[in-house]
């Protein structure tokens, strides 16, 4: 495929998605232009924006790193929502039950939200391998149970004193805070971000520069023949789920400790499914995730604004998002076809 | 009695229509993985259309317009454009969900027109079954039809042969002179369109008006239950029903344990892991070569050339 027309026709479908959002915003009687502006100025306008978006990124990108090796293997993770979920839970377990210095908290929350993602992922995974469940609909059950347990943690077990409220557990201590870095008077979420770039570059390396990796994506591509030369797949795609599983776990202890400072029923802010967006728009690549995931956060932070501005309702955000994804994959089909069409002769039938 | 079997009949219609019209889609040897997000958009849809136009039928027609439209871009990505089906449906499931908030943002909590009760004149005064299935309104009278004119056309039309064809085996259907993409195409827009339909029938009919919780994510539960029920229509229809007969008995304990009604949302995916689990076990499995003349019915094989794009040499 020319190189030119695959970029050419991204471009295009993303001006086509812009041109879909402010129809849409037309339709709801919002000021379009404003209402974009809106979103940029809410996200990067200030370095207080900046801070939040970057803060909603690392979770974002840790799902869509850990995204990144699920699809290698070949498989549909839907369950990282879930896994999410499972490691905010986990985390908050830590941060309410452990007390210590900061450097000992915070370490054994990150740790205990890669073994709850983890956990989680691996049932879905043994329900793929051992139990011939799809792990589409394995996950996606995994996903409703760990929301209703988050749900039932903060109503219930994990109630504030005296109040059972949908709106949260108490705040953890602050030993349980992710420390933030403070510069121009807005605190910096420097571990988040850390984190989120090591597994960007972890993934990388693990996929480029590792014969698990490779072999990964030998199962990925073709499980069967994979199988018949000898690799163990079961093993491989149990690794792959436990590592994608890991890295949203972290993803959900950044929310839980970083974000919230506690645990609330919509802990995962929705970046598990969103990081799914993230990873078909970047084309599986563990590299075009981190500008495509920043994009992506932005617009979602932006939307708020429009909400509180504008009387828009904030799944704009979600509905902008969904429409780029959906041009640009039509947008890449389309010029896959036009460029085999222009290689090769065409057959009358 | 009557009335709780009523009630259920009542409950499952929605999942009946929809878990019908994947069923055909999925035979044809395509996925819509979008049933979430086309159920919510065509029920938020239909409601706004019946609000405007005051009259139930117009929403859902256009419901079933708009999960149509959702069905032929997955027909159209997948066979024109060889994208992968499960990438563009969870991409649609995500969007559809979030424009179906965005649009139904102002009709939250507003009254619309309903579906009325449509008793059938000498049926209905049959002892029970009469007021079981015939006490009941047109979308409920659909979902029957919708079970039995699956089943025909599978089973018992030439048509429905050429369907089955080229969903398992579609170059051997190619061959003998089926033009396999289109019918894809045009079954993947009629399951589509009843998926609309069974949308428009929970803000018309069994829920009644527009919230955006107001599915119960039943779009997803309606895709296990085509797996659940080996793509064989009654054997969806059955699954269906004894989920709507759980929903309508847990429904009833809400009173003597208040606990439920917490449980309620999340219920039914671990009950779908399992049974998903239970199909596939190996009991599940020897139960069809035991009885080799319903091996249609026990067998839990999807089609072979479910999700996989046709291309001619």
């Amino acid at each position: 495929m020319t190189q030119s027309l695959k970029v050419t026709s991204t471009l295009v479908a993303v001006g086509a998605a812009l041109a879909v959002g402010i129809l849409l915003l037309l339709a709801v009687g919002a000021p379009p232009l404003e209402a974009l502006w809106l979103l940029v100025v809410g996200s990067v306008g200030s370095a207080s924006k900046l801070a939040i978006t970057l803060l909603a990124w690392s979770p974002l990108i840790l799902a869509a790193a850990g995204l990144v090796v699920t699809f290698a293997a070949g498989l549909w993770n839907i369950g990282v929502e879930g896994q999410l979920i499972m490691g905010a839970i986990a985390a908050s377990w830590v941060a309410r039950s452990v007390s210590g210095p900061v450097w000992v908290v915070v370490p054994l929350t990150i740790i205990a939200g890669a073994l709850g993602g983890g956990a989680w992922a691996l049932l879905a995974g043994v329900l793929k391998t051992h139990g011939h469940v799809h792990e589409i609909f394995g996950g996606l059950g995994l996903d409703f149970v760990a929301a209703g347990l988050a749900t039932y943690l903060v109503i219930g077990p994990w109630k504030r004193a005296g109040v059972a409220s949908t709106s949260g557990t108490d705040i953890f201590r602050e030993e349980a805070w992710m420390p933030t870095f403070e510069a121009f008077g807005v605190s910096w979420p420097v571990i988040p971000v850390a984190l989120g770039i090591a597994s960007v570059v972890f993934v990388w390396l693990l996929l480029r520069g590792t014969l698990f990796g490779l072999k990964l994506k030998a199962v990925g591509s073709n499980t069967y023949s994979s199988y018949i030369r000898g690799i163990p797949t079961n093993r491989y795609l149990l690794g792959a789920f436990a590592i994608g599983g890991a890295l949203a776990g972290v993803a959900g202890s950044v929310q839980a400790t970083a974000f919230h400072h506690k645990l609330v029923p919509a802990i995962s802010g929705g970046y598990g499914f969103l990081a799914i967006l993230v990873v078909l728009l970047a084309g599986f690549s563990a590299v075009a995730i981190a500008p495509i995931a920043f994009f992506f956060v932005a617009i979602s932070v932006g939307s708020t604004q429009l909400d509180l501005r504008l009387g828009v309702d904030s799944a704009f955000g979600g509905v902008l998002q969904g429409v780029i994804v959906l041009f640009v994959l039509l947008a890449g089909g389309w010029a896959a076809k036009h460029a085999s069409n222009t290689l090769t002769p065409r057959k009358e039938p | 009695m009557e009335s709780t079997f009523n009630s259920i009949i009542a409950a499952a219609a929605p999942l009946i229509i929809a878990s019908m019209g994947e069923t055909i889609t999925e035979k044809s040897g395509v996925i819509n993985l979008s049933l979430e997000g086309s159920l919510r958009l065509s029920a938020m849809t239909a409601f706004a259309v019946a609000f405007w136009v005051g009259h139930a039928l117009a929403g859902f027609a256009v419901a079933a317009l708009v999960g149509a439209a959702i069905a032929a871009i997955i027909a159209y990505s997948s066979i024109g454009l060889k994208l992968n089906q499960i990438a563009v449906g969870f991409v649609l499931t995500l969007l559809a969900i979030d424009l179906a908030s965005f649009l139904g943002d102002s009709f939250v909590g507003e009254r619309g027109p309903r579906v009325p009760p449509l008793p059938i004149p000498f049926l209905s005064d049959i002892p029970f079954f009469g007021k079981v299935l015939f006490d009941q309104n047109l979308v409920v009278y659909f979902s029957f039809f919708t079970i039995a004119a699956t089943w025909f056309w599978f089973y018992r039309t030439r048509p429905g042969l050429n369907l089955q064809g080229i969903g398992e085996r579609p170059a051997a259907a190619f061959a003998r002179g089926i033009n396999v993409n289109k019918l894809r195409f045009w079954y993947t827009v009629l399951g589509g369109a009843m998926v609309g339909i069974a949308g428009a029938s929970y803000s018309l009919d069994v829920k009644l008006g527009w919230r955006e919780t107001l599915t119960l994510n039943l779009g997803w539960i309606a895709l296990a239950m085509v797996i659940f029920g080996g793509w064989h229509p009654l054997r969806v229809a059955l699954g269906a029903y004894m989920f709507g007969a759980l929903q309508v008995l847990a429904f009833q304990l809400q009173d003597v344990f208040p606990g439920v009604s917490q449980v309620l949302p999340v219920a039914p995916f671990p009950l779908m892991i399992l049974a998903l689990v239970f199909v596939y076990s190996d009991w599940f499995s020897k139960l069809g070569d035991k009885f080799p003349r319903m091996r249609n019915l026990l067998g839990s094989e999807a089609p072979a050339g479910l999700g996989q794009v046709f291309e001619r040499e």
